[in-house]
């Protein structure tokens, strides 16, 4: 029994270097929302793969958001370093092209965006392996089209590997495809919520719903509705009264199938 | 058979005559495509429309072993692709021109006063005014006043003989401009394979690399010509964003472009000549590599991008830039990322404003079914890809005008544009064209761009 204090060690020594490097402390990027943030221990790691799932297809710019959001988080609020979003060709025709002044409007300097277009899978991957392994890169975007066969355990655990050893936070975004075994730190599921409408029934800022899918850390069952500050980079608790139920513009409420869905949601 | 024989004459004359139409295009590319392998024997080819080549092998021919070697040369390698070749050799290009068709294999000098006033390629009724008066050979011509000449048919008469005759000489205009730098092997076997031919190539990097080096110069862009056997040339261009000259990075990115091609290289019966040229140099200076050892890490995002640029081609690799425009799809442009870094003067914004432009534009709009309220009002519902959206909250109309000016009827219709949430919480951007009742009795509405 004298020993086991040495076998202990022993075997965490052996685990850790089977789990690989641990993050850091200071590696850690908080989202903002202060409730989150200490669920989480303090944040997300930098340098580490996480998925994002659009809850559904229509999530799609709701997701592209929510990743641009993190990597804004990760990369320290503004920010100068560049940004690489990998884009395959499918997923740029079903959620249109990147547009500089909406990407303003969400407080990221497009100066620091560079788009790439893969005309497929496998030539969206090889570019993800190179991009990865580029420390300069400040946090790495990668939106595969639907099911993405070729994404597989294999296929991340290369990437969330490369990403641990020159720092860069990698993001994948996957709009129409179904949770499969990856190698990611953390897998989210976003999706679209309400916004606070502002006066006059004019949509509000931004605001998110993400649930914590796989964490890790063995974290489980987190789920938040956040709203995206620009002015701060950060994310808020949204405010839960008021924006749950707007009535429907220019309509009586309860006219018509919104209202009961707006119940719901 | 003569030129100007209509076509059924010819075919009385000869019942089995093959046909085909004149596609001069063709001819062009041909002639492209020749000119490209006689690139092989001197960087100075111009081409002589519509059926001829001139090479200023000034300095040149002693590589083959003199002209007539290298003509014959020339003339043997056209042969195997079954072309008949009528050349000569001649101090000034005008001569060189006259004489291959008037007096084909011909030497300067002792003959160009021999050859026909039809050599002066003037047009048919000034040929037949010179014969009139006498004039049948160059020789004639030469020994009368230039002026006179020059007074009857032109001053473009004159300038021509003198140039056939050598008293003026021009310099040909090349296909290319002369490269900064150009290195070449040749091979005493062809080369089979692929692989090999680019072997040799990497040896030319090494070797320009170090020239380049000597200079403080690097390149933007290289250019590998691989010479086939049967007159074929296979070319591999690369760019990069940043001067270079390391060989491990240009060949890796010639390894790239290698690999990314539609048609991959067919090396036929085998590569005798290999080419590098470095069409221009930037100023480059040394680099001081860390003392501890490793490599430099700040040209490595440029490289990663020079290799992306490479393997998918540079506009699917870029950037964005603003643009000073109203209208919304103007307001922004993508460019290569590898001919420049990022663009500032993006505007400013308002603080505690949600976002007025949406994060995804679609270009071109895509047309949706929707129902207002009241006809210039915001939508209550509407139909996108097949599905129904309830506007739960909705802001506008912003009102974005036409580029009237810019339209010969200085018409174009007004855009209202709408920022609107479902009852989903999606955020969509829309707009309809045209204002109602005064620019369009029905107007169309579209989706535009996608908010997060």
């Amino acid at each position: 029994m004298r020993e086991s204090p040495s076998i202990l060690a022993a075997l965490r020594a052996r685990v850790g270097a089977i789990e690989g490097p641990r993050p850091a402390e200071g590696a850690l990027f908080a989202l903002g929302a202060a409730d989150l943030d200490a669920q989480l221990g303090g944040g997300l790691p930098k340098g580490r793969l996480h998925e994002l799932f659009a809850a559904e297809a229509d999530d799609r710019a709701a997701l592209a958001g929510a990743a641009l959001m993190l990597a804004m988080r990760a990369g320290g609020g503004a920010g100068s370093e560049p940004l690489l979003w990998l884009r395959q060709e499918g997923a740029v025709k079903a959620a249109g092209t990147l547009y500089g002044p909406g990407l303003a409007d969400l407080g990221f300097d497009p100066a620091r965006l560079i788009e790439v277009v893969a005309p497929d899978e496998p030539a969206l991957l090889r570019a993800a392996g190179d991009a990865v392994r580029c420390p300069q890169v400040g946090a790495l975007l990668i939106e595969p089209w639907k099911a993405a066969r070729g994404l597989d355990l294999t296929a991340s655990r290369r990437l969330a590997v490369a990403a641990e050893k020159s720092g860069v936070t990698v993001l994948l975004l996957r709009a129409e495809a179904e949770p499969g075994p990856s190698a990611a730190y953390s897998r989210w599921r976003v999706r679209s919520r309400a916004s606070a409408a502002l006066e006059a029934g004019a949509p509000g800022h931004p605001a998110i719903g993400i649930e914590l899918l796989r964490h890790r850390g063995g974290l489980d069952g987190l789920s938040a509705w956040l709203e995206w500050n620009r002015d701060e980079h950060s994310f808020e608790q949204a405010p839960l009264s008021g924006a749950v139920l707007p009535l429907p513009a220019g309509r009586p409420a309860g006219a018509g199938g919104a209202a009961p869905e707006r119940l719901s949601a | 058979m003569v030129p100007g024989l209509s076509l059924a004459d010819a075919r009385a004359r000869l019942p089995d005559l093959g046909v085909t139409d004149h596609d001069p295009q063709a001819d062009a590319r041909f002639l492209e495509r020749i000119a490209d392998g006689c690139d092989r024997y001197t960087p100075m080819v111009a081409l002589d429309p519509p059926d001829g080549l001139l090479l200023d092998i000034s300095g040149c021919a002693h590589l083959l072993g003199g002209e007539t070697a290298l003509r014959d040369d020339l003339v043997t390698r056209l042969g195997r692709l079954g072309l008949e070749v009528l050349s000569a050799l001649a101090d000034t290009p005008d001569a060189a021109h006259a004489l291959a068709r008037y007096r084909p294999g011909g030497v300067a000098g002792v003959t160009l006063g021999a050859l026909p006033v039809e050599a002066l390629g003037l047009d048919g009724q000034d040929i037949v005014g010179l014969r009139r008066a006498g004039f049948r050979r160059l020789g004639d011509l030469e020994a009368r006043p230039a002026r006179l000449l020059a007074a009857r048919f032109g001053e473009g008469a004159s300038d021509r003989l003198r140039r056939i005759v050598g008293e003026r000489d021009i310099r040909i205009t090349p296909r290319r401009p002369e490269p900064a730098l150009m290195l070449e092997r040749r091979f005493a076997e062809p080369i089979g394979r692929t692989e090999g031919a680019l072997a040799a190539i990497g040896e030319l990097v090494g070797q320009a690399a170090v020239r380049m080096e000597e200079a403080h110069r690097g390149g933007r862009r290289f250019e590998a010509q691989l010479f086939r056997t049967d007159g074929l040339v296979r070319a591999l261009r690369i760019e990069t964003g940043l001067p270079v000259r390391d060989a491990r990075v240009v060949m890796r990115l010639f390894d790239e472009r290698l690999a990314a091609l539609a048609d991959p290289v067919d090396p036929g019966f085998g590569f005798d000549l290999v080419r590098l040229s470095v069409p221009m140099f930037e100023p480059l200076d040394p680099l001081q590599l860390p003392l501890e050892g490793g490599a430099l890490a700040e040209g490595e995002l440029a490289q990663l991008l020079d290799r992306l640029s490479t393997r998918l081609g540079r506009h699917r690799v870029r950037r964005l830039a603003p643009r000073d425009s109203h209208v919304p799809e103007q307001a922004a442009f993508a460019f290569p990322a590898i001919e420049g870094g990022p663009a500032g003067g993006w505007p400013a914004l308002e603080a505690g404003e949600p976002p007025l432009r949406p994060t995804h534009l679609f270009d071109p709009p895509q047309p949706i079914e929707v129902m207002a309220g009241v006809p210039d009002g915001p939508p209550s519902r509407f139909r996108w890809r097949r599905e129904l959206h309830e506007v739960t909250l909705a802001e506008g109309p912003e009102r974005i005008g036409a580029l009237w000016w810019r339209r010969a009827d200085n018409a174009g219709l007004s855009r209202d544009y709408f920022r609107v949430e479902d009852g989903k919480g999606r955020r969509f951007w829309l707009f309809r064209l045209g204002l109602y009742g005064r620019e369009a009795e029905q107007p169309a509405w579209y989706i535009h761009g996608l908010f997060a």
